[in-house]
């Protein structure tokens, strides 16, 4: 299929639809706001159903009844409605309910702005609800990688009964590229055979649930999601890197911070100045192996974020103490410059940081 | 041997946990009984809240999802669009429908959801230890109103079932008690006629059934009826307040 010209936002309908999705049920919010708008024309058009909610809350809580009588179902929002559907997102995880969730993130915390953000790290990444629960959770850094990880997402959240999120930022939502709709690769799946779908009197009754009262039942139910994550850690983790052996300096970035990177890498090549870079694309489980490639020549890691330095907790994770790790960042909507991670490049390889 | 009574096949073998003399088991038995009498078991998918009815999954005999508390609606409305000839109801206790989910039944009401909820008023919290409820009566003593509840500090209760009525899509609303043998019959006859309206696809229906919470209201099952009787009733007018087919 050829390419088509898309804004990000209705390329995450479109994708959705293309993986399958017949439900979307979604609240309004800048820099997302054109997904429910791509999807309430869209979706009736391919046969499924689109409901604009009364609330973030309430839209989760409808993923979770359609994902749970076994429909594919998706939600999205930016991060003050991501913090409303939390709720909803531990539940799923607790009943083990496949659903996709899109997460076009803004500054925050609070009202924050309407700009690209990245500062929803912590809450993607360490469950977000309460309990022990993970969801997995893609950061893609351009449409083309927005729409193939969507249609990924679908088929990973059936796989493993799971919620999925995909955290992109307002940036990604918000500008236009060229894309292809790849025709999606047939995954075999197992069944829905738990979902409630009506027993027709001719079996015993599926219950959707996340309540165990017993202590100890709660404990076998919550090891099982464990040997699920490890599972998901062992299989799921996905990243790019390039440049490790011989760098000098390593950058880590995800989304659109890892674009401005590369471009500070070419100006410190430029320079003479050798650099490599780890780009997440699952932000959880986090590439943490990755870090062991690195060469002896690295005198540093910058760790480059639209945050105050969320990220950094899992770098410094992932090197072990090994090397120094640096954070360069911006909030509130800001979007971090080459000039200023190329200065700091420049220190780290002059021992000057 | 002629069989004068049997547990309905729509309640599945699990003994209640609810305390000894409470309604919700009465409310129980006649939503069972109306779903098998219909013909629906089979087709049915209910969604228990968080309140003494959360183990209502355990209960009846067909598919079920327990949603967070209050969001019992929105979870319906999920099921209910992605699956649009099942018969999907909730079973939602007063703080569950009336507190922190009043948006979501009111918008499910609003949206004329097909879908039918049984709501439960005891007038108070009755799982979490008696708590005031928003349809604890004036003047009644709970555990976070020890002086009884004060109009000026929290407001006077709502009244759901005329509330919800003045919403459009709302085709069946009615108030019911279960208090006497003859009032069962009838709160029967209404939960009947909810799940008809929406089998008949007319739009959202709710029967709101006034219970009894002998623990947690400190009497015994019998005074605990005639309290019921006496102090809810004036407040909480039984009565139909829609129907569809009479376009009230
Ligand atoms: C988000 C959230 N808040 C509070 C609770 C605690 N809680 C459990 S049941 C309940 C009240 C239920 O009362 P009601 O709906 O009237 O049902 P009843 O127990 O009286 O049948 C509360 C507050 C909870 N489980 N979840
Ligand atoms: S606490 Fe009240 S509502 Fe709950 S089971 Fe006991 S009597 Fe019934």
């Amino acid at each position: 299929m050829s390419k088509v010209l898309m804004k990000g936002n209705e390329a995450v309908g479109a994708a959705a639809i293309k993986a399958g999705c017949k439900y979307f049920f979604g609240y309004p919010i800048t820099p997302s706001s054109e997904i429910p708008e791509y999807m309430s024309k869209a979706l009736p058009e391919a046969g499924g159903v689109f409901l604009q909610a009364e609330s973030e809350i309430a839209a989760i809580n409808m993923v979770y009844g359609a994902g749970g009588a076994g429909a594919r179902c998706m939600t999205a929002s930016s991060s003050p409605g991501i913090s409303l559907k939390q709720e909803g997102i531990t539940y799923a995880a607790g009943a083990e309910i496949p659903c996709v969730i899109v997460n076009m993130m803004r500054g925050g915390p609070g009202l924050g702005s309407i700009q690209p953000g990245q500062a929803d790290y912590f809450q993607s990444t360490r469950g977000g609800g309460n309990g022990d629960y993970r969801t997995l959770c893609y950061a893609p850094a351009s449409i083309q990688e927005i729409v193939d990880l969507i249609i990924m997402g679908f088929d990973k959240a059936d796989y493993y009964r799971n919620p999925v999120l995909i955290c992109a930022d307002g940036m990604i939502g918000q500008i236009m590229e060229a894309v292809e709709f790849k025709e999606p690769k047939k995954v075999d799946l197992p069944p829905k055979e738990w979902a409630t779908t009506g027993t027709k009197e001719e079996r015993k009754p599926n219950i959707i649930n996340s309540l165990y009262l017993q202590a100890e039942a709660l404990q076998i139910h919550n090891s099982n999601l464990e040997k699920k994550y490890k599972l998901m850690e062992e299989n799921e983790v996905m990243y790019e890197a390039y440049g490790l052996e011989e760098a000098e300096v390593v950058l880590v970035a995800y989304g659109t911070t890892s674009r401005i990177v590369k471009t500070a890498m070419k100006q410190a090549e430029q320079k003479g100045i050798k650099v490599g870079i780890i780009r997440p694309i699952t932000l959880w489980p986090f590439p943490y192996d990755v870090f062991n490639t690195i060469g002896n020549n690295a005198k540093g890691i910058l760790t480059v974020e639209m945050s105050a330095g969320q990220m950094v907790d899992d770098v410094k994770i992932g090197i072990a103490g090994k090397l120094p790790v640096y954070f360069n960042g911006t909030q509130g909507g800001m979007v971090p410059t080459p000039a200023s991670i190329l200065a700091d490049i420049e220190k780290i390889a002059g021992g000057t940081k | 041997m002629t069989i004068v009574y049997e547990k309905s096949k729509g309640l599945t073998d699990v003994p209640f946990h609810y305390c000894p003399g409470c309604t919700h088991g009465v409310i129980h038995k006649l939503v069972a009984e109306t779903l098998v009498e219909l013909g629906v078991l089979g087709e049915a998918i209910g969604v228990a809240p968080v309140g003494c009815s959360v183990l209502a999954y355990n209960y009846f005999n067909c598919d079920m999802q327990e949603a967070a508390h209050g969001r019992a609606p929105a979870v319906a409305t999920g099921i209910k669009r992605a699956l649009p000839d099942k018969v999907v109801f909730t079973y939602q206790g007063d703080g569950d429908l009336a507190s922190i989910g009043s948006a979501e039944i009111v918008h499910a009401a609003h949206r004329a959801e097909k879908i039918t909820t049984i709501f439960v008023n005891n007038a108070i919290y009755g799982m979490t230890g008696g708590q005031m409820a928003p349809t604890t009566l004036v003047g009644q003593k709970t555990t976070t109103s020890p002086l009884g509840r004060d109009e000026d500090l929290c407001g006077r209760p709502i009244r759901i079932a005329e509330m919800l009525a003045t919403i459009n899509g709302a085709k069946f609303v009615e108030r019911v008690s279960v208090d006497t043998p003859a009032n069962v019959r009838k709160a029967k006859k209404a939960i009947k006629r909810a799940f008809e309206c929406q089998i008949k696809g007319e739009g959202f229906a709710i029967v709101e059934v006034l219970s009894s919470c002998p623990t947690n209201w400190g009497l015994t099952p019998v005074k605990a009826l005639d309290w019921l009787r006496d102090n809810m009733i004036p407040y909480y007018p039984l009565g139909n307040f829609r129907d569809f087919e009479e376009g009230k």
